[in-house]
This record gives C-alpha cells, sequence and structure tokens, in this order.
C-alpha cells in the first residue's frame, strides 16, 4: 500500500454539518469524540473546515435551505473524500420523511458512502460508520 | 576535511523535523492521558502531514503556496543556524521571518477568519520576539557574546545564573506551541474558525508544509531552551523537555485569553523576569554592565 493511502487510513479528519436533525444525532457524534468512546486514537479529528477535511459526516434530512450549504460544502472537500448520513433522518428523511419541505435522506443533494442507522445512532454506531467510510476511502484509492 | 562537528550538526538539522513531529505525537498523547483519554498513535502528527500532502489542495491565494514554502524554510534556516553556531540575534530574526510569511499567508485570502488569525498572529510576535532578544540579551550580558558556538563553550551552566530568562523561554515556547492560555491565533486541538484562524485557508500540502515549519519552530525553541545548561547537553535537553512537560500542563489546566492580555501578560512577566534577573545578576557580581 502506498504510504500516503496508509496515511489516509489513520488520520480521518471530519466535518460534522447539521443539514436540520433534531441534534440528537448531533450530540452523539460529539459523544464519540469524547474521553468516553476517544474517537482521536483512531486519528479521528473534527477540524470543521471542508478544505482539510476528509469524511463529511451529517445528520438530518435534505431540505431546500440546507441543500445548499451541504452541496458547497461537498464541493469544498476536496478529494479524496467520503461521506457518512448518520441517522434515519440522514438515510431517508426518517421521523421527518413525510414533511412537504423534506426531500428525504442527504443522498438526494450528494452521493453518500456510508448509511449509520438508529434514531439516535449510537457513539459505537458512528465509529463503527466512520471505520467503514474508511475501507470505502481505500478502495476509491485503489488499494 | 569535514570536522565531526559540522557531521553532527547536519544530522541534527535533518532529524529536527522528525524530532519536532515525534515531540508533538507524545504531546498528544500526554494531552490524552491527562484527559483520561487513551489518545492517539505517537506518530499520528505523521500519518496527518503524509495525509494532507497526499490531498488535493484548494489554493485560495496566490500567493499561498510560496509563502508555505517560505514558513518551513526560513524555519528551517533559523535552526540552522542555531545548529552551526551561528548568532542568537540572527535566529530570532530569522525565526521572525517564517512568522512574517505565516501572517502574510493568512492575511492574503479573502477569509475575514484566516485575517483576523493573522492578525492575531501579529500580537503572537509581538509578544514573543521581544522576549527573545530580552533572553538573548541577558544571556550576552553573562557570557559577552550573541555567538552560539561562545555560549555553548561557557564554562558554567547559564540556568543558575538566568532562570528568569529561562523561564521567559518557557513563555515564548507557549505561545509558539500555540498552547492555552495563549492559543489565540491557532490551536494545536480540533477547534474550528477563529481559534485556528491561521489555519483556515490552509490545505493540502500547503498545511502539510505548515505544519511542519511548526514542529520545526518548536525543536528550536527548545534548543534555544537547552542552552541554558550548555555544559551538558543531556542536562540541557532535560530541562527542554520538562519545559515542554510544563507546557502541556498549562495548555490543559489555563483557559485562553484574549489577545490583549495575552500581549500584556507576556510583556508585563517577560520585562520583569528579565529586569529582575539582571539586577540580581548585577548584585551578585555575577556579571557587570
Ligand atoms: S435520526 Fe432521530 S435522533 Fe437523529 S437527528 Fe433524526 S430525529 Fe434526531
Amino acid at each position: 500500500m502506498r504510504l500516503v493511502t496508509r496515511a489516509r487510513l489513520k488520520s480521518p479528519w471530519i466535518l460534522h454539518f447539521d443539514c436540520g436533525s433534531c441534534n440528537g444525532c448531533d450530540i452523539e457524534i460529539l459523544a464519540a469524540l469524547t474521553p468516553k468512546f476517544d474517537a482521536e486514537r483512531l486519528g479521528v479529528v473534527n477540524i470543521g473546515d471542508p478544505k482539510q477535511a476528509d469524511v463529511i459526516v451529517v445528520t438530518g434530512p435534505a431540505n431546500p435551505r440546507s441543500a445548499r450549504a451541504l452541496r458547497s460544502l461537498y464541493e469544498q472537500t476536496p478529494d479524496p473524500k467520503v461521506v457518512v448520513a448518520v441517522g434515519a433522518c440522514a438515510a431517508t428523511g426518517g421521523v421527518f420523511r413525510n414533511c412537504e419541505n423534506v426531500f428525504g435522506g442527504v443522498d438526494k443533494v450528494i452521493p453518500v458512502d456510508v448509511y449509520v442507522p438508529g434514531c439516535a445512532a449510537r457513539p459505537e454506531q458512528i465509529i463503527d460508520g466512520l471505520l467503514l467510510a474508511l475501507r470505502k476511502l481505500k478502495e476509491k484509492d485503489g488499494g | 576535511m569535514v570536522s565531526m562537528e559540522t557531521v553532527f550538526s547536519a544530522v541534527a538539522l535533518v532529524a529536527a523535523p522528525f524530532a519536532g513531529g515525534l515531540l508533538m505525537g507524545v504531546d498528544r498523547k500526554i494531552t490524552a492521558r491527562m484527559q483520561s483519554r487513551m489518545g492517539p498513535p505517537v506518530l499520528q502528527p505523521f500519518y496527518d502531514v503524509l495525509k494532507l500532502w497526499g490531498k488535493s489542495p484548494v489554493i485560495t491565494s496566490r500567493l499561498q503556496p510560496i509563502l508555505a514554502f517560505g514558513y518551513l524554510g526560513f524555519s528551517f534556516l533559523s535552526v540552522a543556524l542555531l545548529l552551526f553556531g551561528g548568532d542568537l540575534l540572527s535566529i530570532v530574526f530569522t525565526a521572525a521571518l517564517a512568522e512574517v510569511c505565516i501572517v502574510t499567508v493568512s492575511m492574503s485570502a479573502k477569509s475575514p477568519y484566516s485575517y483576523l488569525g493573522g492578525r492575531r498572529e501579529l500580537f503572537c510576535m509581538l509578544s514573543t520576539e521581544p522576549l527573545m532578544i530580552l533572553s538573548a540579551l541577558s544571556i550576552y550580558i553573562v557570557t559577552r557574546s550573541f555567538i552560539v558556538e561562545n555560549v555553548l563553550t561557557f564554562e558554567e551552566p547559564l540556568l543558575p545564573l538566568l532562570p528568569g530568562a529561562f523561564i521567559v523561554t518557557g513563555i515564548v515556547l507557549l505561545i509558539e506551541m500555540r498552547k492555552s492560555p495563549f492559543d489565540v491565533s491557532a490551536s494545536s486541538h480540533a477547534h474550528q474558525e477563529i481559534v485556528r484562524g491561521v489555519y483556515t485557508e490552509l490545505s493540502g500540502y500547503t498545511m502539510a508544509l505548515v505544519e511542519v515549519g511548526h514542529w520545526i519552530r518548536t525543536v528550536l525553541v527548545l534548543s534555544i531552551a537547552s542552552i541554558f545548561w550548555a555544559p551538558n547537553i543531556l542536562v540541557g535537553w532535560g530541562l527542554a523537555l520538562a519545559l515542554l512537560f510544563m507546557v502541556i500542563l498549562a495548555d490543559n489546566a489555563f483557559p485562553r485569553l484574549s489577545w490583549q492580555r495575552m500581549v500584556k501578560t507576556s510583556w508585563a512577566l517577560g520585562f520583569a523576569l528579565i529586569a529582575a534577573n539582571v539586577l540580581l545578576l548585577v548584585v551578585t557580581g555575577g556579571a557587570t554592565i
């Protein structure tokens, strides 16, 4: 495996974006980063800057308001990148599914690589999702 | 004929970035342990930089790449000057040049966060530069030389004579490593927006270059701290690492101060410590002015 690819798998910097969730999944994402779950031991850093991010972690359903911001963030994130949709909302629209302002899952706006189920998703699942995303990143790299 | 010392200096120069990266890794590990976390592997900073190097960059201003190289280059030059026994003042000025590069990088991008970060970086410079010059001056008062080679061969260890200057070097290290309470322009932790202002517009290889430059600058300040026990380089580096540990402790114990307070605190502490130190030297006859 190339040195850079190997480094990439050990250093996933995440960009966390809330598309309009109830905040439940966002709290769980932050919980995954706190000392109890300590996602930083896997190199995960919540960087918040799309230009430096490798993994875009999205919560909440896609809607016309947030779609613009989401698309912009996706475009600002340089390749290689992966998208993780956290929670039922981000996957399908969840409890907001039939609201008139909701498109559905975030995959209606940007391509999604990994779906983490749950309402709210558990921190362990989110970390699992991140690891799966890294495997996809490796595949994208041809590794 | 190349002397042994030159070979040693050249090897140390090549090793400087690696040592810096390793120190950053150890810093992250110790910080994690202090917060009862496991923390990332010690080699994490190297993974981060390698990854950044391989990522497609987003260049937001035309000056960005050249100035990122400038930051790394001048940081390297300042360490080289130190290792090859140059002049303490020219080391301080070369390090300042690197700082000018990073300020210009942040101010050249059209982003309010980055711009403010650059402005705050200027205040960091304003805090560290006078302290570094004063430390160098107090070393001069004792050893009668600014040349590192002469300072290193001074018969006595400097720490008992210049404890004030040593603490001032610690304050410089605190600001230089962007640690709380003085992490106003950027932070080594996963903060966002204005707290990492200087880094906001950097990405890919420009970010990697700046990161390595930062490692080298940390090594520079630590090497300056190690001069305070020049007769025995191991004791010197022990002292420098103890200083590093104190900085990490401070980072985890103190909240962030505003940049105004940073300038005031560092100036007040720095000037007072150096003045008291020099006064003590004159009274005890350790030096003549
Ligand atoms: S999936 Fe459930 S917990 Fe998560 S954001 Fe949607 S409604 Fe909230």
